[in-house]
């Protein structure tokens, strides 16, 4: 009798216990949400990881959701707030580029998503032309092979593709090859002096093969939208053919057929903007061998040192995706605070006026 | 009968249940307030025992009327000590060559007399034996032409208008010594790596310690040696100068240790849908271990290659200097 009793006084002290820790547990909580609550969490010291970035006011589409002088303010704003966009915002509506990057089906995570990740936004519509369609990327799909005797294949076609869908939507036509940087605020001062009903395309210009020079294909290369018409019904009248597989020769071949003016894209002292190599390849004397061929196939005379580019430079090539990162923030993000640059380039005369007329219009505040 | 055991069964369990409740809290307060104290002296251990300068916002610089920004620019005078060995020889050219035009002044502090290049001998080896030597010559020699002392090894790249910039609202009667700050122990010091910047009151101090031996040894370590910059901390701490990090508005580090191209090879592994955004400070002053020729690079991707079209309206100016064609 005893016994059990005994047991069940145990089995209630057991309860009693677990009753107990369910308590001890329950009070814990409590507390401790309570005390949270109180002190508040510490904020993360970590500055906050930038979810919109105010260049990236360009979507891929139509320039239909480009913010005109408006800054996205949970972006890195307080870096960016001294800086006014306008003259940018305003070229960026009047001088609409088309890019067109030549890439292919192994490169597009080794290399354009890199492309994509930085100058490719600010162009007005880029493309990703490939010889296989990629929805996902997305990357059109040129039906060639792969391979560099391929390229001026790709190239014919890739204009091709841009003039059947995307004439309308743009003035200029620029090429580029996934290690190229692009800085498209400095192509559209560039080309804001000329008319897209021009027939002319602009580039590194060099001068064997063909007698007014034809441009690098590395550096990239951007045509009128005259130019474009010319170079596409070329090959519908056979005025020009795949006569060869060396692209920027063959188009420069092609252009001079069909009367396209090879362009003059150095800057107003006479300094070159589009670049077939890295800056250090350059600026570097002595960097490129006097033996290098580059030396001989300058249209004009080539610099080495500080005098070989431009302040707007347009275009680098052999970029690597490091080096992409790299001239983004140089070009875009590091600046002497309060610096005079030497180099004061007017604004375009039609822009200027523009410019003007709009602050006349402007309400006194 | 029944009921009254029931209830008594149940008051009991409820008791316990409050028992429990009681001592719970209890326990979790107390861990709380341990934790706390101990995860808030860490925090400041990790964080705050720095005092953070932060570089002032556009608010403040907007209080600052036109007149009063042209004087500013001016009131800054940046001198610089660059503290160079033979075998940095081309380091010591390009670095000649490039952002030392930037400063007020600048000079080159070598440990023994190289040919080709002009310098100071502070005739040792020793790097804090230089350090002290250089330090002691620019006090003495320049004190009243310069208010803030900047010191550099040469494989370092400096942006000395964002220096400038940084130290708007500093007053140099102060006692700053700032730059990249690393806690060792129980010392703070600024990373030698990153760029050493000193006010003249900072100066001052140090130079008065640098006679007493016991305040401030010319042979740091005993068993093994000291690092320079870690020497130069020491002795600061006993002339009362604190080490503090400099940061921009948003809380980088404007003192790198670090090349551009390192930080975008991390950011790319760590980060790789915010490469540039999580990459550097915009208003970065100093980036280390860069070759002569992406020095070279850097000067014409800081003041030369921009955008067209992004203008800034910024609170000070600065002008390009005499006979130089690199930026």
């Amino acid at each position: 009798m005893s016994e059990i009793h005994f047991w069940e006084m145990a089995s209630k002290s057991w309860l009693n216990f677990l009753i107990f820790l369910c308590g001890l547990a329950v009070g814990f909580v409590l507390c401790s949400q309570l005390f949270s609550i109180l002190l508040g969490e510490q904020d993360d010291t970590q500055p906050k990881i930038l979810h919109n970035d105010p260049h990236d006011g360009h979507s891929d589409d139509n320039g239909e959701y480009h913010l005109k002088g408006q800054m996205d303010f949970n972006a890195d704003a307080s870096q960016h707030k001294d800086e006014n966009t306008d003259i940018a915002d305003n070229l960026y509506e009047k001088v609409k580029i088309l890019c067109w990057v030549m890439t292919g089906p192994q490169n597009l995570e080794k290399k354009a998503k890199h492309v994509k990740a930085t100058w490719a936004k600010r162009c007005n519509k880029v493309l990703f032309m490939s010889s296989e369609e990629d929805k996902a990327f997305p990357a059109v799909g040129l039906e060639t092979r792969e391979g560099r005797d391929q390229l001026y294949w790709k190239t014919i076609k890739a204009f091709q593709y841009v003039h059947d869908h995307y004439l309308e939507d743009a003035d200029w036509f620029m090429k580029a090859d996934d290690d190229t940087y692009v800085i498209l605020d400095n192509l559209r001062w560039l080309l804001s002096k000329h008319s897209p009903e021009e027939p002319i395309y602009f580039g590194r210009r060099f001068k064997p093969y063909v007698k007014q020079g034809y441009m690098s294909g590395g550096a990239g290369y951007v045509l009128s939208k005259e130019a474009l018409k010319r170079f596409v019904d070329a090959f519908k009248t056979e005025k020009c053919t795949h006569s060869s597989s060396i692209e920027d020769l063959a188009l420069g071949r092609c252009m001079e057929t069909i009367n396209v003016e090879a362009g003059d894209s150095r800057d107003t002292i006479g300094k070159e903007t589009f670049h077939p190599f890295v800056p250090e390849h350059h600026l570097i004397k002595g960097f490129l061998p006097k033996t290098f061929w580059y030396w001989n196939y300058n249209y004009y005379p080539p610099v080495e040192g500080p005098g070989c580019c431009s302040d707007l430079a347009v275009s680098f090539h052999y970029v690597d995706p490091t080096t992409m990162y790299e001239l983004e923030y140089l070009v875009y993000h590091l600046r002497p605070y309060g610096y005079l640059y030497r180099y004061q380039p007017a604004l375009p005369e039609n822009i200027r006026k523009e410019i003007s007329q709009a602050y006349k219009n402007e309400d006194p505040k | 009968m029944h009921f009254k055991s029931h209830s008594g069964k149940m008051l009991s369990e409820s008791s316990s249940f409050l028992k429990g409740m009681m001592l719970g809290s209890i326990f979790c307060a107390l861990i709380t307030m341990l934790g706390h104290i101990k995860i808030g002296n860490g925090n400041k251990m990790y964080h705050h025992e720095h005092h953070h300068l932060q570089a002032p916002n556009k608010e403040d610089i907007l209080k600052i009327s036109e007149k009063e920004r042209m004087e500013l620019s001016k009131s800054f005078r940046v001198y610089c000590i660059i503290l160079v060995k033979p075998k940095d020889v081309s380091l010591w050219a390009a670095v000649k060559e490039t952002w030392t035009k930037h400063c007020d002044k600048a000079e080159f502090f070598s440990s023994e007399k190289v040919k080709v290049f002009e310098s100071i001998n502070m005739e040792t080896d020793d790097m804090w034996l230089m350090m002290r030597k250089a330090y002691k010559y620019a006090f003495d020699k320049y004190r009243d032409h310069y208010n803030w002392f900047f010191l550099a090894r040469p494989s370092t790249f400096a942006i000395i208008e964002n220096l400038k910039y940084f130290l708007l609202r500093k007053d140099p009667s102060q006692p700053f010594y700032l730059g990249h700050a690393i806690k060792s122990g129980d010392l703070d010091y600024v990373n030698v790596e990153g760029g050493i910047v000193l006010s003249i009151e900072s100066m001052k101090r140090l130079n008065k310690l640098l006679s007493f031996p016991e305040k401030c040894s010319e042979q740091g370590g005993m068993i093994w040696k000291i690092s320079e910059d870690k020497q130069l901390a020491v002795c600061l701490k006993n002339a009362g100068v604190r080490a503090e990090n400099a940061e921009d508005s948003q809380g980088k580090d404007i003192f790198n240790t670090k090349s551009v191209g390192l930080f975008i090879k991390e950011a790319m592994a760590n980060k790789p849908n915010q490469v540039v955004e999580g990459c550097c400070s915009d208003m970065a002053v100093t980036f280390n271990g860069l070759t002569p020729n992406q020095m070279h690079v850097m000067m014409y991707g800081v003041y030369r290659l921009r955008a067209f079209g992004h203008i800034f309206t910024d609170a000070l100016v600065f002008l390009p200097p005499n006979v130089s064609d690199n930026d």
